[in-house]
Order: C-alpha cells, then sequence, then structure tokens
C-alpha cells in the first residue's frame, strides 16, 4: 500500500468532526464547504459574513501548514494547468448541482443519518474511483 | 461572535484537512484508485469525522436553537432525484481528474502551487454557472416534480 497514514487521517478526521461540530452547535451551520462557498456567490445573500470568517479561517490554516510542513500540499500528480481548471468547473457545477461535497454530504449528512447524502456520497466516490480507473489506467495516467 | 466562531471553525477543519493528509492531490487520487496501490487513508479521515460529527450531533439535536443564532439552518430532506446523484456523478469526475474537493482546495490556494488557485478558480466559475442557471430561475422543478426551493440544495 502507497503512503498509508491510518493514524494522522484518523486525527486530521477527528478535526473535521469537532470543527463541523462547533459550527453547527454555536451558529446552526453545517460544515458544508460547497455550500459555505456557494452562498457567497449570491449577491442577495445577507448572510456572508460568517461564510467569509469560515473560509479565512481554512486560508490561514493552509498558510500555517505550508510553514510547517510544506510537504502537505504536494501536488504529485501529472495534470496540466487546464486539466486542474476544467476539474474545478465540474466540482463546483457538480457540488452546486447535487447540494454538497465531501464535507457536506459526506461528512455533515452521513452523520445526521441522511438518505440522500448517502446516495450522494456514493455517487461521488464511485464517480471518481471509475474517473481515476479511466484516466490512470486506460489513458496513461497524464492529462 | 458568530464571526469568532466560524474562524475558529474554519482553522480547524483547515489543520484537520492537511494533517489528514487531503491536500495532497495524489493521496486523494490513491485512495480512489482501486486498480491501483490504494490507500485506505482517506476512508479514515471520513469515518473519524462522521464519527466525531454524529456523536456530537445526538446531544446538539436536542437543543431547540445553537447557542449564537435563533435557529439551525440544517437542510430540509431532499429527494434523491436525478439533480441530485447527476450532480454527485459530475462532482466525482472533477474530484477524481483533479484531485481535489471543495475544501482542501480552498485550504490549498495560497500553498504555493499553481494547480490550487487554478481550481478554484474553476470551481467559483462553475458555482456561478449554476447560479446563473438554475438559481436565477427562482424555484426549480425537481424530477419527482415537486418544488424544491433554492434554500434546500445548500447542504
Amino acid at each position: 500500500m502507497h503512503n498509508f497514514t491510518p493514524l494522522a487521517s484518523l486525527a486530521g478526521g477527528v478535526l473535521i468532526g469537532i470543527s463541523a461540530s462547533i459550527l453547527l452547535l454555536m451558529n446552526g451551520r453545517i460544515a458544508g464547504i460547497s455550500g459555505i462557498v456557494g452562498g457567497m456567490l449570491k449577491p442577495a445573500s445577507m448572510d456572508w459574513g460568517w461564510r467569509l470568517y469560515f473560509v479565512g479561517g481554512l486560508i490561514v490554516a493552509g498558510l500555517i501548514g505550508r510553514i510547517v510542513s510544506p510537504g502537505a500540499f504536494a501536488i504529485a500528480i501529472p495534470r496540466s494547468l487546464p486539466m486542474f481548471l476544467l476539474a474545478g468547473v465540474l466540482v463546483g457545477f457538480g457540488t452546486r448541482l447535487g447540494g454538497g461535497c465531501t464535507s457536506g454530504h459526506g461528512v455533515c449528512g452521513l452523520s445526521r443519518g441522511s438518505i440522500p447524502s448517502l446516495a450522494a456520497t456514493m455517487a461521488f466516490t464511485l464517480a471518481g474511483v471509475i474517473t481515476v480507473y479511466v484516466v490512470n489506467h486506460l489513458l496513461g495516467g497524464s492529462f | 461572535m458568530q464571526k469568532l466562531f466560524a474562524s475558529i471553525a474554519g482553522l480547524i477543519f483547515g489543520a484537520g484537512l492537511i494533517i489528514g493528509g487531503m491536500t495532497q492531490p495524489a493521496k486523494v487520487i490513491g485512495f480512489l484508485d482501486f486498480a491501483g496501490k490504494w490507500d485506505a487513508s482517506l476512508a479514515f479521515v471520513m469515518g473519524g469525522a462522521v464519527a466525531v460529527s454524529a456523536i456530537a450531533y445526538q446531544f446538539i439535536s436536542k437543543r431547540t436553537a445553537p447557542v449564537l443564532a435563533p435557529e439551525f439552518a440544517i437542510p430540509q430532506a431532499r429527494a434523491v432525484d436525478r439533480r441530485l446523484l447527476a450532480g454527485a456523478v459530475l462532482f466525482g469526475i472533477g474530484w477524481g481528474l483533479g484531485g481535489f474537493c471543495p475544501g482542501p482546495a480552498v485550504t490549498s490556494v495560497l500553498s504555493g502551487h499553481l494547480a490550487a488557485p487554478v481550481f478554484v478558480v474553476g470551481m467559483l466559475a462553475g458555482m456561478a454557472v449554476y447560479a446563473l442557471l438554475v438559481e436565477h430561475a427562482g424555484a426549480v422543478a425537481s424530477d419527482c416534480g415537486a418544488v424544491l426551493s433554492t434554500q434546500d440544495v445548500d447542504a
């Protein structure tokens, strides 16, 4: 198995769970990143202050992480920048259409026992597995 | 106060993503690569996050309101319809292609690698296209014929 990190990953997951619990308990909000970011694009939305602060927290965590452990941001996959742009477009549109991403459906939805979130999580994981199979094993791995 | 706790939650969330390995696209691809050298690590991220959130939810859901807001903004249950599944599939294709989902991409945006901000620009464009095409049309009919408000697509 390549670079298997069960303890660090479990610890990271626990932190994500604590964060989602704090946001729900204090602010009554779901820690779904696509929903939080997508909500900032609605001009009529009156509640984008907290969204900005949450996203700011993520970016500051990234800056601290960059100093403490630069290797934690290694890209290490052979993709061109236009391919990252296309991937971003698909993720942005898809998460809004499907109503959530890995955090909103995967973490928050599953922890509430939501059946639609379970269906979405299975669908996006399966689509990801098939995409990686096609890219890495049928098309040679680089794009 | 809500902004303070949103900042704290964002910081902890970002730290969790970094420590868990989610900000490394190669590791995400490794998790999705069942036919290659499968890296199960991300299942531990998901497992840890869901376990903690599920336990906390048992307590939080007994409250009538959150500490700092008048009510909980929890998405209403929506149907498992074609929109939900099509959106999830498009997201999964992008996830498998770029190795980023929204949280790790935003966390990595100033990490010094150009791939992350490029991905985030694409993501914001995709979200903006959705907002223009779908949300600005007002309430949209779901596949079941029921009318979903734009509120309940915000998981």
